[in-house]
């Protein structure tokens, strides 16, 4: 026994360094040069496309049609030559455009109101189900899992959604913003998401906050909510994320003053697809494409925004272990 | 066959069997009385999942029926499973097939390139030692995934679009036609309408926005593996290579089996948006865009369903119900199959 540690005390040292860090075999070195390339180039390609959308929206005419614009916006014409600069007449024009801002309404309505009410209804559910004391609690969480392995498909839902829009109509919900909000979005794995959250909750804070006379609501509120508050931002960036970004049901149901951004940035992409190449007579500073990389960089800013503070959540919302029942 | 001679149940063991039973209900009654608030809790959780998830399944019966618009549900004929034989033998089988095709060809070569990728890029981030770098790494490569299907597909149609006479092709195209992937030509009658490019772009873009996001899970594996271990095989004299195989590997094996349970069992399950938005419908070189291979059962259901504007008479819901519901079993037989595989094999099941 004590031959073994001898040895490995004396054979360690060769491989720490003077300044005592630990020094790499060559097949370990190889491998960090590599991760670090293609790490470096995998995440250079995810953020090329908005760095490019960003300077083809700033980009003159000619300089985009002349194909030289690649990574930072150019100005100029084509007799003039083209230099580095900003063309605002793109942005202006997404500015000015009335269509463009009430769906961006529609879409802040939808993702406000829409988050607020699945979260909502997730939080009390996986607070429900969370109970182990809770009868056929079996039985209800299948039939949240059931929902999660069979999908009725697009016709059904479709002619569902019709439905929902009669009945809706019928008790005068005519605005189909809201029957988007309350119809569409829940998700049974975010729920259980929630619900694996509330249990993890150590049962003796419960205990102690009944003792000191707390009903079911309260105990809720103040005790399980902000103890699962990472899980709970999770969940509604989830379903902030899912709502601004919804996109087929919106095109699907929704009248033309109600259709959210998506929805908008879609049909004028397909209006200057159609239109390519077509010069129509007064032509403007910028190339219609900017138009369109415009709306995508104005659609994609809410989302760089809040970026930076919703990526530590990252991490809670893919803990798929416990879904099982 | 010997059957067991029942004994007639006496009176009195009646008796005491409805006592309990009552007593059963009974407790179990005063049980969900005493938990109300709980229940009142789950009404609106549970109204919605049957309003819009289980009401659509009830709709799918529709499959088994001739679709009227003038008669509701119930009323409506019962042909049985004569639209089935329509779509597997019968006058839509020619469109069916290449549909379920494409579908399937779409989701397993999804499998084949996006479930490694994401485990290989979470080895290479665990592998960069320097917290900020390998943050501002990663933070950029999730990005794509929080932006919208309309976005992503926006950028791609613009990115790959034609060129004119007075506009060259997209910046992707000409880059894809420098490296040498495309032909020039190719990359000015444009991309999106070759149907022999759809595949291609389809995979590479779902990588491009899902590996980043994806990574998160098993590098949060990589990193909870002790780091004794792979000390411990670096006195051995384990190169990488082996260190991989024998310490990553094993730390991430149940998190690799989980996820790739999920994604067996979605196999059938398209992302209809993404294809939807992806699809065009004239030039290339049949003059059909590039539908023969962006053709899949949800985009083909759509059409022949009547939720396209302008569909017209050819609209028929109870085909379209059929088609979903082929589809729905498949997944469904999927995701419970795979399961049952995972939990015999390795006992590790999601479900």
């Amino acid at each position: 026994m004590a031959e073994i540690n001898n040895q490995n005390i004396k054979e360690t040292p060769k491989k720490v360094k003077k300044n005592g860090k630990v020094r790499l075999e060559t097949s370990e070195l190889i491998f960090k040069i590599i991760s670090y390339a293609f790490c470096a180039i995998f995440a250079i390609m995810c953020i090329y496309p908005f760095i490019y959308a960003i300077s083809a929206a700033l980009s003159s005419r000619d300089a985009y049609y002349s194909g030289q614009v690649v990574l930072l916006p150019l100005i100029g014409t084509l007799n003039d030559g083209y230099t580095l600069g900003l063309e605002w007449g793109a942005f202006k024009e997404v500015f000015f455009d009335a269509g463009f801002w009430v769906s961006y309404a529609n879409t802040l309505f939808i993702t406000f109101y829409g988050t607020v009410w699945s979260l909502g209804v997730s939080i009390f559910g996986g607070y429900a189900l969370s109970k182990k004391r809770l009868p056929f609690r079996t039985g209800l969480n299948f039939y949240l899992l059931f929902t999660m392995w069979f999908n009725a498909g697009l016709i059904p839902q479709y002619l569902n959604y019709l439905n929902t829009q009669e009945v809706f109509g019928a008790v005068g919900i005519t605005d189909n913003r809201w029957m988007v909000v309350i119809a569409m979005g829940m998700n049974a794995f975010n729920v259980i998401l929630l619900r694996n959250a509330f249990e993890s909750v150590p049962k003796e804070i419960e205990e102690a906050a009944i003792v000191d006379g707390a009903s079911e609501f309260s105990l809720l509120w103040n005790v399980y909510v902000p103890m699962s508050k990472s899980s709970i931002a999770t969940v509604g960036l989830f379903y902030g994320i899912s709502r601004w970004n919804g996109f087929f049901w919106a095109n699907m149901m929704m009248t033309q003053d109600e259709q959210p951004l998506q929805v908008y940035i879609r049909d004028t992409l397909k209006k200057v697809m159609e239109e390519q190449g077509n010069t129509s007579d007064a032509i403007p500073a910028y190339a219609t494409e900017s138009m369109v990389y415009a709306m995508i960089v104005c659609a994609i800013i809410p989302i760089i925004i809040i970026y930076p503070y919703i990526q530590r959540y990252f991490a809670t919302g893919v803990n798929v272990g416990g879904v099982k029942e | 066959m010997k059957t067991k001679e029942v004994q007639p149940i006496s009176r009195e063991t009646q008796l005491r069997v409805d006592e309990f039973e009552k007593s059963y209900w009974r407790t179990t009654g005063k049980k969900i009385l005493k938990d109300w608030r709980l229940y009142v809790m789950l009404i609106p959780l549970i109204l919605v999942f049957l309003f819009w998830r289980y009401f659509p399944m009830y709709e799918l019966t529709q499959s088994f029926k001739l679709y009227d618009n003038t008669k509701s549900l119930s009323e409506m004929n019962y042909v049985g499973l004569y639209w089935f034989e329509q779509l597997f033998f019968g006058s839509y089988s020619d469109q069916f097939w290449p549909a379920f095709r494409n579908t399937f060809l779409l989701s397993f070569y999804g499998l084949l390139f996006g479930f490694p990728t994401p485990i290989l890029l979470a080895l290479f981030f665990s592998e960069i030692k320097s917290n900020l770098v390998r943050s501002m790494f990663q933070i950029c490569s999730y990005l794509p995934k929080f932006v919208s299907m309309v976005v992503i597909t926006s950028l791609i149609q613009l990115m790959l679009q034609k060129g004119t006479q007075n506009a060259p092709a997209g910046v992707l195209a000409r880059a894809l036609a420098a490296i040498g992937l495309v032909t020039d030509e190719a990359a000015r009658e444009g991309l999106m309408f070759g149907p022999q490019y759809f595949r291609s772009i389809y995979q590479v873009s779902g990588v491009w926005a899902e590996a980043g996001y994806g990574s998160i899970v098993y590098f949060a594996a990589i990193i909870g593996i002790s780091p004794t271990s792979y000390e411990a095989a670096r006195i051995d004299g384990a190169s990488k290579m082996q260190q991989i195989k024998s310490v990553v590997l094993p730390g991430i094996l149940s998190t690799v089996v989980i996820m790739l349970i999920t994604r067996l069992g979605h196999l059938m399950t398209v992302g209809y948006e993404k294809v939807l938005l992806l699809t065009t419908t004239v030039g290339g070189d049949l003059g059909t865009g590039n539908q023969s291979t962006a053709e899949v059962i949800s985009t083909w259901v759509f059409k022949i369903g009547g939720m396209q504007s302008g569909g017209g008479g050819a609209a028929n819901p109870s085909l379209g119900s059929a088609a979903d519901m082929v589809n729905a079993v498949i997944s469904m037989l999927l995701v419970i199959g795979a399961n049952m595989i995972s939990k015999r094999a390795s006992n590790t099941s999601l479900y």
